[in-house]
């Protein structure tokens, strides 16, 4: 389960965005194992938003019937990389919301592997990332469904928003499925702002900059909708956009 | 107030507004009624600044300062205030941290001092109070799971708290039951008819115009105006329709 320990290189397609010579300094990364037995739920909030190269690696096993949500704040460091393993039971429930922040050069990852092992198991992953100047934010997912894991419900949800052209957003989410009746959605989209939503703003006497960090803020809002420390995952991104904008 | 003279306005190269003159004087309520597709909504979002509508030719003063000029925030702040038929949901802002920077924002350009947070809280408490609307709904955020009716009546509590000159309300009795209707009328009674502020309300139905009695009625066709009246205009466009009075 956990990332080889030799350095990467670009030709791993996991590593293809990664800023590898921060990597390097924070080699080998180790696993935080988390197991959540039958019937139980878990849930966990991490803020990447330090001054310092951050790098997690976070295998999950859910057991039958077990549940978790996941909030990631992805921002603020000069490299960001989190990369979630999740291998879920029969029936079991995984939910990811994350919000990748970043402006300057710098880079932000999330990389995710889902795997159903077993029938009726439902995961959904929201992550919204917002982009500045010459930073790199990317998400690679990939929703494995395994041979026989029937009924299972697998979502992606991916968006990014470039506030500047010098930005860039990779996005890859992906499906691998060996199972009949199963229903896997993922929808992936690099944008603007609503320019309906802005007009309204606008129309109630926001100027430009403010009318922006608004619908920003609401962009971001749908990853941490409905976690438990909401407030203060909201708090923490507002902060980091603050700083791109 | 509001004097619009020869206004010609195009959507995606397409000509909507044929030469529309319209003068609305403080202390007045017009009431602009049509068949679809006459350019009643884009009367409204033209005079707001919707990017996409495209003014080609004609004036519109508010107060004597030229619209045109300004952006959209800079038009709200000088007293236009825009009520949407379909109000925008904002998930993640809440109407209060929304209304508060708008009015504030306003405040601002006009060089007011800016409300503080209790001093908000209690304006938006009254206004809404208006609006038969419990102050719990403004902590959520803007229009999230509100229903059709909810959506119209909370951009009444806005424009209360905004306090406008005039207002342009697009469709605001769309998608309302009765007692919507009738909580909406008193509201825009209530903030607006005051003889120093205006309305222009867009519509359909006559059925808007029991609560809110206009002082003049035109009837919008073809991208101009082509007849204006009193209030018995309204009720001969309900009995027989727009195209006999149009005509």
């Amino acid at each position: 389960m956990s990332e080889a320990l030799a350095l990467p290189t670009r030709k791993d397609e996991a590593y293809r965005y990664a800023d590898l010579a921060a990597l390097e300094t924070l080699w080998p990364l180790p696993v935080q194992d988390i197991r959540v037995g039958a019937g139980e739920q878990g849930a966990l909030a991490m803020v990447l938003d330090g001054a310092n190269d951050a790098a997690h690696d976070i295998a999950i096993t859910l057991e039958d019937g077990a549940e978790y949500d996941l909030r990631l704040l992805n921002a603020g460091s000069a490299y960001g990389r989190i990369v979630v393993r999740v291998t879920l039971g029969k029936g079991a429930k995984f939910h990811l919301g994350a919000a990748q922040i970043a402006g300057g050069d710098q880079t932000v990852e999330i990389v995710t592997e889902v795997t159903h092992a077993e029938p009726d198991a439902v995961s959904s992953q929201v992550v919204r990332s917002v982009l500045g100047c010459h930073a790199t934010g990317t998400y690679l997912g990939k929703v494995a469904v395994a041979r026989g894991a029937i009924g299972t419900d697998g979502e992606q949800s991916i968006r990014a928003m470039l506030l500047d052209r010098t930005a860039t957003a990779n996005a890859r989410p992906e499906l691998e499925i060996y199972a009949d009746d199963v229903k896997c959605a993922h929808g992936c989209a690099v944008g603007e702002l609503d320019p309906q939503g802005l007009f309204y703003l606008a129309q109630r006497g926001l100027p430009p900059a403010v009318a922006k960090k608004l619908m920003l803020q609401a962009f971001i809002a749908e990853a941490f909708v409905g976690a438990a420390d909401e407030e203060a995952l909201t708090e923490a991104a507002l902060k980091a956009l603050e700083a791109v904008l | 107030m509001l004097e619009i003279q020869n206004l010609q306005a195009t959507v995606a190269d397409k000509p909507i507004l044929k030469g529309l003159s319209l003068t609305i004087n403080a202390g007045e309520i017009h009431a602009i009624m049509g068949p679809n597709g006459a350019g009643k909504s884009t009367l409204g979002y033209t005079l707001g600044g919707r990017p996409g509508y495209e003014v080609t030719g004609g004036t519109a003063t508010l107060d004597g300062t030229d619209l045109f000029e300004l952006e959209p925030y800079e038009r709200a702040a000088a007293g236009l205030f825009l009520g949407f038929q379909y109000p925008v949901e904002i998930p993640g802002v809440s109407f209060v941290q929304f209304l508060r920077e708008s009015a504030n924002a306003q405040r601002k350009a006009r060089g007011e001092a800016p409300l503080s947070g209790g001093e908000f809280l209690k304006l938006a408490k009254e206004k809404a109070g208006l609006l038969r609307m419990d102050m719990d709904m403004l902590k959520r955020p803007v229009n999230v799971g509100f229903s059709g009716g909810e959506k119209k009546r909370a951009e009444m509590v806005q424009m209360g708290i905004l306090d406008p000159k005039i207002a342009i309300l697009d469709e605001t009795d769309s998608g309302l039951d009765i007692d919507a209707l009738r909580i909406c009328g008193e509201g825009i009674n209530a903030i607006m008819r005051k003889p120093d502020k205006a309305v222009l309300l867009i519509t359909h139905y006559q059925r808007l115009l029991d609560y809110v009695k206009p002082d003049f009625v035109h009837v919008l066709a073809g991208g101009r105006i082509v007849r204006s009246g009193g209030p018995e205009l309204a009720l001969e466009l309900e009995e027989n329709g727009y195209e006999a009075v149009a005509a």
